[in-house]
C-alpha cells in the first residue's frame, strides 16, 4: 500500500482531500472508492487531468493505467475540460417523442457549438446525452447536476440566460 | 422536484409518505417509519422471508424475480461477509420512478435495506445511485446520517445486538452498470463488465460474498409490506404479482407522470383514463410497455393487465415500469434507430454479439432511415438481432435485440416504405450543424 499524499502535495481542496481520506476507509477494499473519487475530483478540478489521475491512482494504490481504464468506461468522466456549465440534452425515446431533438438543435444554434462543443468563452459546453431519468417530464436537460424539465425552446433560452447571468455576478 | 401524479384509480403503498416531508427522519418516524424494521427484527430471518414470499413482491428492476425467493437463496452459513446492494442506477429509457423514491422517501430505502440485511444477517449494505442523480445522493447521505444518529444504523441497531452499516455512492454514467453483475464490478472500482453466472450473486456476489441485489423500488416497497402485512400487500395485485408499482407514463399522452397503480392494471385504461389519452386527437400507434428494452405492443395489443405474466403472454415484458406511448405520427424506423443508438452507445463491448450487433444494427437502421437500404436489409436487421439473443453474459444484448425484432415484425410496412431511396416519410429536414466557433 502506498502512503497517502501529504496535505501540501494534494491537488484538491482541504475539504475534498479529507473526504477522500475517509472515502477509502468506507469499503472492504480501497479500490471501491475509485469511481466516486473520480467524479468528485472532476467536479472540483473540471476534468480528469494527468496530475489528477496520478494522485487518484496513488491514493487508491493502483496504477495510472488502471485508473484510465476505468475512466474510459464511464460516460460522465472526461479527460478534457468542459464549459463551466455543461448542458446535457436528452434525446432518448421519451424526450425524442416530445421534442428533445428540437431542444438540442436550438441549443446548438443558441450556443453556436456542435454536440460536444465548448463555447469560446468557456462558459457553456453542449452534449447530447442518453436517458437522464426525466421521462415523465420530457423533454429534459441537465446543466451540471441540475435538472430542467418540460422544456420548450423558449424555456431553455431562459435556462441558458439564467446561467449566463449567474456567471456574470 | 420529481412529484407523483395522481388519479382516482391510484393506490398509495410505496407512495404512502410521498409529499409529506418524510425525507426528515422525525417526520418519517411520525408516519410509522422504522416500525417495520422493528417488526422484522422480532420475526427473525425465516419470518422475514416467509412474509416476503407471502407478499408476492417481484423485482421492480425488470426481470420480475420473486424477491422473497431471491433472498432465500443466500446461504445461512458463509465464511465470507454477506452484503445487501441497492440498485438505484436507474437508466432504462422511459423510467424515472427512483427519483421520486429517493427525493421524497429516502428512509424507506434505508429501512428496506435494513430488513433485507436482517433476513440474511448481512452486516453491510450499499446504496448505488446513478451518477446523474447527484442531488439524490445528497438526500440519501443526509438520511443515512440521520439513521446513524438515531441508532438505526451502526453498532447495535435498535438495541438488538446486531450491527449494520450503509454506504451510499453514485456511478458515473453507464447504463450497463444497472445490470447486477456489472453493478458489483463498478462498486469494486472497476469497469462495469458483466460476470458470468452461475454462480449467482446470492452465493458469490460483491467482494465474493453472498449478496442480495435489488432494485431501489423493490427495497423501498419492503417496509410497506411489513407495515400492511405480506398477504394484504399481495391482495392489491394479481395472482403471483403482488402489490402495486410505480408506472412512469411518458411520450404522447395528455398527462405524463409517475403513477402508483395496482399490479395488473389495464394498459388501455392507463393510457386513456389515467394518462388522459393521446394529445391533439391523434391515434395510438404503439406502446413500449416496460422501458426501451421491452418489445413494443401495437394499438390492438394493449387491452391487457400490466403484470409480469400478462405482459409476458402478450409477447413483451413488464420491465421497469416505463410506459412509453407513441402516436400515429411517430416513425417506427426512427424510433428503432434511436433505441439502437442507445444500446450501441451503452454496450460495454465485453461480448462480441452485443458489441458488434448493436453497432451493425445502428448502421443498418441509419441507412434504412436515410433511404439507402434495399429490401434484403430488413430481413438482415431481423436476422442480426435474432442472432444476438441469448449469446451474451448479460441481458444488454437481448435488450437491444428484442425490441428490434418486434419493430420489424409488427411495423414491417413502415420499414418497407423507407426503401428504394424514398427515405423517411415522417422525417423533418435535418438541421445543419452550426460552424465551429
Amino acid at each position: 500500500m502506498s502512503t497517502q499524499p501529504s496535505q501540501s502535495a494534494t491537488l484538491f481542496s482541504p475539504a475534498l482531500a479529507a473526504r477522500f481520506n475517509k472515502l477509502v476507509t468506507l469499503y472492504p477494499v480501497k479500490r471501491s472508492a475509485l469511481v466516486p473519487m473520480l467524479l468528485y475530483a472532476q467536479d472540483e478540478i473540471g476534468y480528469l487531468s494527468d496530475p489528477v489521475i496520478a494522485e487518484v491512482a496513488e491514493r487508491i494504490g493502483i496504477s495510472e493505467l488502471e485508473v484510465r481504464n476505468v475512466i474510459s468506461y464511464y460516460s460522465m468522466l472526461r479527460t478534457k475540460p468542459a464549459g463551466k456549465y455543461h448542458v446535457q440534452v436528452c434525446t432518448n425515446i421519451s424526450c425524442m417523442l416530445r421534442g428533445g431533438n428540437e431542444i438540442l438543435d436550438h441549443c446548438k444554434k443558441k450556443l453556436g457549438v456542435p454536440n460536444k462543443g465548448v463555447t469560446a468563452d468557456g462558459l457553456f459546453s453542449l452534449e447530447e446525452v442518453e436517458c437522464i431519468g426525466a421521462c415523465s417530464w420530457a423533454p429534459a436537460a441537465q446543466v451540471n447536476y441540475d435538472f430542467h424539465e418540460n422544456l420548450t425552446p423558449d424555456s431553455i433560452d431562459k435556462v441558458l440566460a439564467d446561467y449566463r447571468a449567474k456567471a456574470a455576478k | 422536484m420529481a412529484t407523483l401524479t395522481t388519479h382516482p384509480d391510484c393506490v398509495t403503498v410505496v407512495s404512502y409518505r410521498f409529499g409529506k416531508g418524510a425525507a426528515e427522519i422525525e417526520r418519517y418516524i411520525q408516519l410509522g417509519g422504522y416500525e417495520s424494521a422493528r417488526k422484522a427484527l422480532a420475526l427473525g430471518p425465516d419470518g422475514i422471508i416467509s412474509e416476503m414470499k407471502a407478499s408476492n413482491l417481484r423485482g421492480r428492476g425488470g426481470a420480475g424475480f420473486p424477491t422473497g425467493l431471491k433472498w432465500s437463496f443466500v446461504p445461512k452459513q458463509s465464511t465470507k461477509p454477506k452484503y445487501v446492494l441497492v440498485n438505484g442506477d436507474e437508466s432504462e429509457p422511459g423510467t424515472c420512478k427512483d427519483r421520486l423514491i429517493f427525493e421524497q422517501d429516502p428512509h424507506s430505502v434505508i429501512e428496506g435495506t435494513i430488513i433485507a440485511a436482517l433476513s440474511v444477517q448481512a452486516k453491510m449494505g450499499f446504496i448505488y445511485l446513478r451518477g446523474e442523480y447527484r442531488y439524490l445522493l445528497q438526500i440519501a447521505e443526509r438520511a443515512v446520517a440521520q439513521a446513524y444518529t438515531k441508532g438505526f444504523l451502526g453498532k447495535n441497531i435498535f438495541g438488538s445486538g446486531t450491527d449494520f452499516d450503509i454506504v451510499t455512492q453514485t456511478g458515473a454514467g453507464a447504463y450497463e452498470v444497472g445490470e447486477e453483475s456489472a453493478l458489483m464490478e463498478s462498486l469494486e472500482g472497476k469497469r462495469g463488465i458483466p460476470r458470468i453466472r452461475p454462480p449467482f450473486p446470492a452465493v458469490v456476489g460483491l467482494y465474493g460474498g453472498p449478496t442480495i441485489i435489488n432494485n431501489a423500488e423493490t427495497i423501498a416497497t419492503v417496509p410497506h409490506i411489513f407495515r400492511i402485512g405480506g398477504a394484504e400487500y399481495a391482495k392489491l395485485g394479481t395472482e403471483r404479482n403482488g402489490g402495486t408499482r410505480l408506472f412512469c407514463l411518458s411520450g404522447h399522452v395528455e398527462r405524463p407522470g409517475v403513477y402508483e397503480l395496482p399490479m395488473g392494471y389495464n394498459l388501455k385504461k392507463m393510457i386513456y383514463e389515467v394518462g388522459g389519452g393521446i394529445p391533439n386527437g391523434k391515434k395510438l400507434k404503439a406502446v413500449v410497455p416496460g422501458g426501451a428494452s421491452t418489445p413494443a405492443l401495437t394499438a390492438d395489443e394493449i387491452d391487457i393487465g400490466m403484470d409480469f405474466d400478462q405482459v409476458g403472454k402478450a409477447g413483451s415484458m413488464l420491465g421497469s415500469g416505463g410506459v412509453v406511448v407513441l402516436d400515429e405520427t411517430t416513425c417506427m424506423v426512427e424510433f428503432a434507430l434511436r433505441t439502437m443508438k442507445f444500446y450501441a452507445h451503452e454496450s460495454c463491448g465485453w461480448c462480441i454479439p452485443c458489441r458488434e450487433g448493436t453497432d451493425w444494427l445502428k448502421k443498418s437502421l441509419t441507412r434504412l432511415h436515410e433511404g439507402g437500404a434495399v429490401d434484403k436489409d430488413i430481413d438482415n436487421i431481423r436476422y442480426l438481432a435474432e442472432n444476438m439473443l441469448g449469446r451474451t453474459f448479460c441481458p444488454l444484448g437481448d435488450a437491444a435485440a428484442m425490441p428490434t425484432i418486434a419493430f420489424v415484425q409488427k411495423f414491417r410496412k413502415e420499414f418497407e416504405d423507407h426503401l428504394e431511396g424514398r427515405g423517411c416519410p415522417y422525417h423533418r429536414a435535418p438541421e445543419p450543424e452550426p460552424a465551429l466557433v
